[in-house]
């Protein structure tokens, strides 16, 4: 609660700045105008551009003073409270992180129940975990505590609560006397030789590049905040283990076997069946569509392919649990019963389940990026080998392909890094046994899965059960960046050939 | 006269050779028949499959039945005071069900060993509450007689539409063959039927127990704040990025960097996506779990490249002779973008931040690791702000919840909850293509 009344302070405070600017862009553009006696002749840029600049002297240094104050003071506060909590407080199988969470609670507590009128102001900040049962006073306004608040909790709680109190106050401040300090300073340079297009442009600009630049700074945010928790991991799992391990078995009491390999087996062999089902299909099916096709044909066939890269991976994962995998269990399972009167297969979730359902998923992948670079390969090509006299499906095949080879190579990694990162299909049909084994029909688990379920529910941030699953994802997101770095390279590399 | 080659064999008759070439020719075209087909059939079989599935959880079985509101059971004071009235639980309305369709069972002449309370269990367990709500919001009906729509039990339901069959209860405890005799008689006296199900599109998602009113409508308006989120985020951002590389960066690594880099996020699988908000957002931010709003951040990060991409696909089918021109009358470079070229670029804009949003849509697997997933998103939000803050689910995550429980009442409800979803994906992509073909110009 308490963060959210604070974003929702800080929208307030937004606002008013986003008002401050309307102001600002309407006085000072008046000023301009006033200045010369509206003859805007005089001006050196359009009046409505000295306006921009006040806007933007207002609202752009004090919006992101906010955003970076937003980011920056939860830490701060943090890192000061930590230091109040002794040792002996942090409970035997707890940890510092579970009894912060608990400060925020009561802190958060606390100011719900001043929001509300339970406790005045005063009252909140004078509580004694001794005197009050601060507890029983919070569940009466509807705020559930796991036990009692101790002493030292209550007191990091109120340090808590004044230190974000201050810091909201001190942001405000701080982004309000920005605003008028620009507006202060945009009226005052306001003249007509002032060279308000040439600023505002300068301006755009720089924000412009701010915009391109989030994407790498997203990326640095998913290696960030990938490689802290996984060292954090490796710190308290051993990284052999981790690596060279051939077990999988999370155990939350702590001690648990977690190692990759069972569950990159369970990825990969996924993957495998899932290209050995597209690649083909694809490949023959763009072959069909590029070669042989007429329009008509090719113009409807086409996007109905399509449409399978459409459908959310959601409706393909039901599809594997509900209907493929009975299927499957209906030819291979239940004895007596089955079609083929064997016993193979126990439950709906399986390898293959998994693997022919993704197949289906990635048949336009690879159809359309084959589709595309047959048609790159130049049409002399052809018209050189039928001069020879060869079939069209000789030239196809031996002129065609090779020649488009390296680029269905790429295609086929590009649906490759898809398969390895795919996880709705897997996490409903291929089952949550980790185990290394050739049976396509057992049920295994994979990397996306087990991130999955390490993820949701209670988490705990410090046990190794939980910050594995950062690991695997950075071995994921490396895994698959790898792919599809060759991939491109490989497709960029055999398209400058034609070109 | 010189003697005429002798021929090895006539033209019009094919050699082995030949014919072995044609043959291998005629394989290989056929090869490609099958595999288009292949795919065809695939896409046909899951549509099949997703309609014949879902199309049940659009009608729904309901018992008509006329219900006496007892005031002296409603309302003990009579003073029709509304507090007071809320006193009564739906254990005080349940009576006054069992007693209707008593009433009912012997009005139409059904004989039946049955108990009362054993009867009324072919109603749903939300049908009291359907009853108590009505009556808080009309305090005055208190009194008089009414004729109710109730829901029924899901195994009644599944009954009527062959899902459960007298077969297949043999084991189970929510419903026995001499309640279907009841359904069966109710049937033939026309007050209980299929009926079409709006409390699906409109309703919230109900517990393990109820999925006969188990409904989409609160999952739809997480998914509506999300995409909110996502078009106030991404579509601004996504424009200046896309300009600025287009239009102003100069040819260096820089440039070279951010380029490689967006191509590479756009494969990023969605789930590491998921691991970055629940690290950044929640556990360092500590914005709401579950909340919309941290659901449309990710969706944004995950949805800006294909918006970068085909925006500055749609800047470049700008001819240069227009920013030529601009610069000629004496605009500068900035407002030669901002006047002439985004303006005719913005269908193509448009067109693929719809579809981008689409994808969005339907993305699962970054919102159950935000917490999207695992409760029952009851409460339709009142406000834009708790929109966005208060947890809520979303049209996919709710598919997925709903695939994960144990009934398989649910499973209808999934396939159901895919129609709709399919649906929007559907109109989204068909106003992009309509807006493309609309405006598309070609210089």
């Amino acid at each position: 609660m308490g963060d959210l009344l604070n974003s929702g302070s800080a929208t307030v405070l937004a606002l008013i700045i986003l008002g401050l600017a309307a102001l600002g862009f309407a006085l000072t553009r008046r000023r301009t105008v006033v200045s010369v006696q509206g003859d805007t002749r005089r001006l050196h840029s359009l009046p409505a551009y000295y306006g921009y600049n006040a806007a933007m002297l207002i609202a752009v240094p004090s919006l992101m003073v906010i955003a970076v104050w937003l980011l920056v003071q939860p830490v701060l506060v943090q890192n000061a409270v930590i230091e109040l909590i002794p040792e002996e407080v942090v409970a035997e199988g707890s940890s510092v992180g579970l009894v912060m969470s608990d400060v925020r609670r009561v802190a958060e507590g606390l100011d719900s129940a001043v929001a509300q009128g339970a406790m005045t102001v005063q009252e909140a900040a004078s509580l004694d975990a001794g005197a009050t049962d601060v507890r029983a006073q919070l569940a009466e306004i509807g705020v559930a505590l796991g036990a009692d608040v101790q002493g030292p909790v209550l007191a990091a709680a109120q340090r808590y609560r004044t230190m974000t109190a201050t810091g909201r106050l001190a942001m405000m401040v701080t982004a309000l006397a920005l605003a008028l300090a620009g507006f202060a300073y945009a009226f005052s340079r306001t003249n007509a030789d002032f060279r308000a297009r040439n600023t505002v442009e300068a301006g755009i600009k720089a924000l412009l590049i701010l915009a391109a630049s989030l994407a790498v700074l997203t990326t640095v945010g998913i290696v960030l905040s990938m490689l802290f928790e996984s060292i954090n991991f490796f710190r308290l799992h051993d990284w052999k283990d981790f690596f060279l391990g051939r077990s999988w078995a999370p155990n939350f009491r702590g001690d648990s076997d977690l190692s990759i390999l069972p569950l990159l087996w369970g990825t990969l062999y996924i993957s495998i069946i899932a290209l050995a089902v597209a690649v083909p299909i694809g490949l023959f099916a763009a072959i069909y569509l590029s070669e042989y096709a007429s329009s008509t044909v090719r113009s409807f066939a086409k996007p109905l392919l399509e449409i399978l890269a459409g459908i959310p991976t959601i409706v393909y994962g039901l599809f594997a649990l509900l209907t493929v995998g009975p299927f499957l269990v209906k030819i291979f399972g239940r004895g007596e019963d089955g079609l083929l009167g064997v016993d193979w297969m126990s439950g709906a979730t399986s390898v293959l389940t998994a693997g022919l359902v993704m197949g289906i998923m990635l048949i336009p992948f690879v159809s359309s990026l084959s589709d595309d670079i047959i048609n790159a390969v130049p049409q002399s090509l052809r018209d050189g080998s039928f001069g020879l006299g060869a079939t069209h499906s000789e030239t196809i095949r031996q002129v065609v392909l090779p020649a488009a080879l390296p680029g269905i190579v790429g295609a086929v990694l590009l649906a490759a890094s898809r398969a390895i990162g795919e996880t709705m299909i897997v996490v409903l049909g291929a089952g949550a046994i980790a185990r290394i084994s050739g049976n396509p029909l057992e049920a295994m688990t994979t990397i996306t899965t087990r991130i999955v379920s390490q993820l949701t529910g209670d988490t705990d941030f410090a046990s190794p059960e939980t910050l594995v699953a950062f690991a695997l994802g950075l071995t994921l997101f490396v895994l698959t960046l790898g792919l599809n770095v060759l991939a491109l390279y490989i497709v960029r590399k055999y398209r400058e050939q034609y070109e | 006269m010189t003697e005429m080659p002798k021929s090895k064999g006539s033209l019009l008759v094919q050699d082995a050779r030949t014919k072995q070439r044609n043959n291998s020719e005629s394989r290989f075209k056929l090869y490609g028949i099958a595999a288009i087909s292949v795919g065809l059939l695939m896409l046909m079989i899951l549509l099949f499959t997703i309609i014949s599935r879902g199309a049940g959880a659009f009608q729904q079985t309901y018992l008509t039945l006329p219900v006496q509101l007892l005031a002296d059971k409603l309302d003990k004071n009579g003073n029709r005071n509304l507090d007071e009235i809320k006193k009564v639980s739906t254990f005080g309305y349940a009576p006054l069900m069992s007693a209707a369709l008593e009433a009912k069972v012997a009005e139409v002449g059904i004989e039946t060993t049955l108990k009362p309370k054993a009867m009324a269990d072919i109603l749903s367990k939300d049908a009291a509450a359907q009853l108590r709500n009505f009556v808080l919001a009309k305090p005055e009906t208190i009194g008089t007689s009414l004729e109710f729509k109730f829901l029924t039990n899901s195994r009644v339901d599944g009954y009527l539409k062959g899902r459960v069959t007298r077969a297949s209860i043999a084991n189970d405890k929510n419903i026995n063959a001499e309640q279907l005799d009841l359904v069966d008689a109710l049937i033939a006296d026309g007050s209980l039927g299929k009926q079409f199900n709006l409390d699906f599109i409109t309703g919230s998602d109900a517990s393990d127990a109820r999925p006969e009113a188990a409904g989409m409508g609160v999952a739809m308006v997480g998914s509506f704040f999300m995409m909110l989120v996502v078009l106030a985020l991404a579509l601004p951002i996504g424009v200046a990025a896309s300009i600025y590389l287009e239009e102003f960066a100069p040819k260096n690594w820089i440039t070279d960097i951010i380029e490689v880099n967006i191509s590479n996020l756009a494969a990023v699988p969605s789930i590491v996506f998921g691991i970055l908000g629940l690290a950044v957002f929640i556990n360092y931010m500590h914005l709401p779990n579950s909340a919309p709003l941290v659901g449309g951040l990710v969706l944004t990060l995950m949805t800006l490249p294909t918006i970068i991409i085909s925006t500055r696909a749609s800047l470049k089918s700008v001819p240069p002779s227009i920013r030529d021109a601009a610069l000629g009358v004496g605009a500068s470079k900035m407002q030669s973008v901002f006047h002439h070229v985004l303006p005719l670029a913005a269908p193509g804009i448009l067109t693929g931040t719809i579809i981008g949003l689409a994808q969005a849509l339907g993305e699962t697997a970054p919102l159950l690791l935000i917490g999207m997933v695992g409760f029952i998103a009851s409460n339709p939000p009142d406000s834009i702000a708790s929109g966005l803050m208060s947890p809520n689910s979303a049209m996919p995550a709710q598919i997925y919840e709903w695939a994960k429980r144990a009934d398989p009442a649910f499973y209808e409800r999934a396939w159901g909850g895919i129609i709709i979803l399919l649906v929007f994906l559907i109109t989204m992509n068909a106003i992009a293509v309509l807006l493309r073909r609309r405006f598309e110009r070609r210089w």
